[in-house]
């Protein structure tokens, strides 16, 4: 399930463009391949994020996966609710699975487009 | 080399592929690592029953006149107290007690003994035991004549019982019955490595799809479901069982891992005796102690263990635990410091989070 409107990164996680703001979250091919969430740690509202830094953690049952930031920019939301509800990823990774939403600075010019996203999936998805 | 073509596939692999499982390398063979997802299958154990695939575990059997003698040597558990029909759970360990495997042993007959091994430790310990063996007894890995199934939860004995045509109710603990089944047989112990009442079922593999196909639809008003290894850990680790590799190796004795229990100082010479007599008399220096995270954060192995900021030891074994819906995690503490409610800190990723020293087991099944 790849949604034709979203930016998409090599690490598997989605951008929703929206003006200068970009909502984040990570991509149902990548919460497929980690299985179920237990634990979501996010950046605070507020926070500046560079562009290939970690910004976030997030575990499933067996494994630890770094989230990076796509963009640069300013965390001006963040998706409290998968604090005490992590399965809502794997439920609806581009709905409520929504991780934080960030006003841009710059960054962002390599992000893939839908098919380009379907591609690089069908090429193996390895970054 | 292409390490695809040269992991091992158990009779079940067309099973796991037509229950949709992802499938990893595990100790040389493609192993089921979960079918639905770790924590549905994690809570269909603790509530009805799974059904798990373990042909990858190790059969050695040991036979002859002096056999019983021999593994009484050669384990710090009583094999003279196991009568025909019993399992017992115990170890091969090196002169220092420490362990070189961690099995069950099933007495088949008087001078037969079937023993259950780790799949990574199969080769080393038949090895360990033909370097040691003498007298009138004998060694042969019957892995490859082996497929091995676990039927664990609540429900297992149900299950099993329709499956059978017949009650189970009277098989205790650690026993075994011999099943005859299709012009073959099932041996059928009441042991496994969940924390709950189960069955493990050995057989020989070219029925193991059938047998798992009949299991699957016999306990499908029950509940049950195919479970991958990824739950299998997570189960365990509630219930405190041991994982070779991660916490138990040849570093540790069974007194350092809690296991007192199958260590028998007193039925006898046996090997790693003089050690472990020692570490009694000494006192163990460290325990495996079980942490609970009681901040946000989930302990992984390899994460330090800190006390007022020292390190005093590295999580073994660590995971999100669903029953709990905390992190739980055992580690190597110094004595001192392993008393149930005693504060201290996991290290993840550089941040120190609280946890404290908890009772082990984690999770215990509730009686009845």
């Amino acid at each position: 399930m790849v949604p034709e409107d979203l930016k998409y990164t090599r690490e598997h996680e989605w951008l929703r463009m929206e003006g200068d703001t970009a909502t984040i979250g990570i991509t149902d091919h990548a919460q497929e391949e980690m299985g179920d969430l237990v634990f979501v740690e996010l950046p605070a509202e507020g926070d500046s994020l560079a562009t290939g830094k970690v910004l976030g953690t997030v575990e499933s049952v067996k494994a630890v996966s770094e989230l990076f930031a796509p963009v640069d920019g300013e965390v001006v939301a963040v998706n409290a609710a998968l604090i005490d509800r992590p399965e809502l990823v794997n439920q609806d990774p581009y709905g409520e699975g929504w991780m934080l939403r960030v006003r841009m600075a710059g960054g962002g010019e390599d992000l893939m487009n839908a098919a380009e996203y379907q591609s690089y999936l069908q090429d193996g998805g390895d970054a | 080399m292409d390490p695809e073509t040269t992991l091992r596939r158990t009779s079940l692999h067309a099973e796991h592929v037509r229950h949709g499982a992802r499938l990893v390398p595990f100790a040389g063979w493609e192993m089921p690592i979960q079918y639905r997802g770790v924590l549905a299958e994690h809570a269909a154990v603790r509530a009805s029953a799974g059904l798990f695939d373990v042909s990858h575990m190790g059969e050695l059997e040991v036979y002859g006149a002096e056999a019983e003698a021999f593994l009484q040597e050669m384990t710090p558990n009583n094999v003279s107290r196991l009568a025909t029909g019993q399992a017992q759970y115990t170890a091969l360990l090196t002169a220092e007690g420490t362990f070189v495997d961690d099995l069950l042993i099933y007495r088949l007959a008087a001078g037969r003994f079937l023993l259950v091994v780790n799949a990574a430790n199969t080769a080393g310990d038949l090895a360990w035991i033909r370097k040691h063996i003498h007298g009138e007894v004998q060694v042969r890995d019957l892995s490859g004549e082996y497929a091995l199934l676990a039927l664990q939860g609540p429900r297992a004995a149900g299950i099993l019982g329709r499956f059978l045509g017949k009650e189970l109710q009277d098989l205790g603990s650690f026993r075994f019955t011999m099943e005859p089944m299709d012009g073959s047989t099932l041996l059928i112990s009441r042991t496994g490595y969940t924390g709950e009442d189960g069955f493990e079922i050995y057989l020989p593999p070219a029925m193991a799809p059938s047998v798992w196909q009949r299991l699957m639809d016999e306990g499908e008003r029950d509940g049950l479901v195919p479970v991958g290894l990824g739950a299998r850990d997570t189960l365990r680790l509630e219930a405190a069982l041991p994982l070779y590799g991660q916490d138990i190796d040849m570093t540790r004795t069974p007194l350092e891992a809690g296991l007192n229990f199958i260590v028998k100082l007193t039925k006898g010479e046996f090997m790693g005796r003089e050690a472990l007599v020692r570490q009694k008399e000494e006192g163990v220096g460290h325990r495996l102690t079980g942490l609970a995270v009681t901040q946000r954060g989930i302990a992984r192995p390899g994460y330090p263990v800190r006390v007022a900021g020292r390190e005093v030891g590295v999580v073994t074994s660590g995971t999100h635990s669903p029953t709990l819906g905390r992190a739980i995690g055992m580690a190597y503490l110094p004595v001192a410091h392993a008393e149930p409610g005693t504060k201290l800190t996991v290290v993840i990723r550089g941040n120190e989070v609280e946890a404290e020293v908890v009772p082990l087991p984690f999770y215990r099944r509730p009686p009845g």
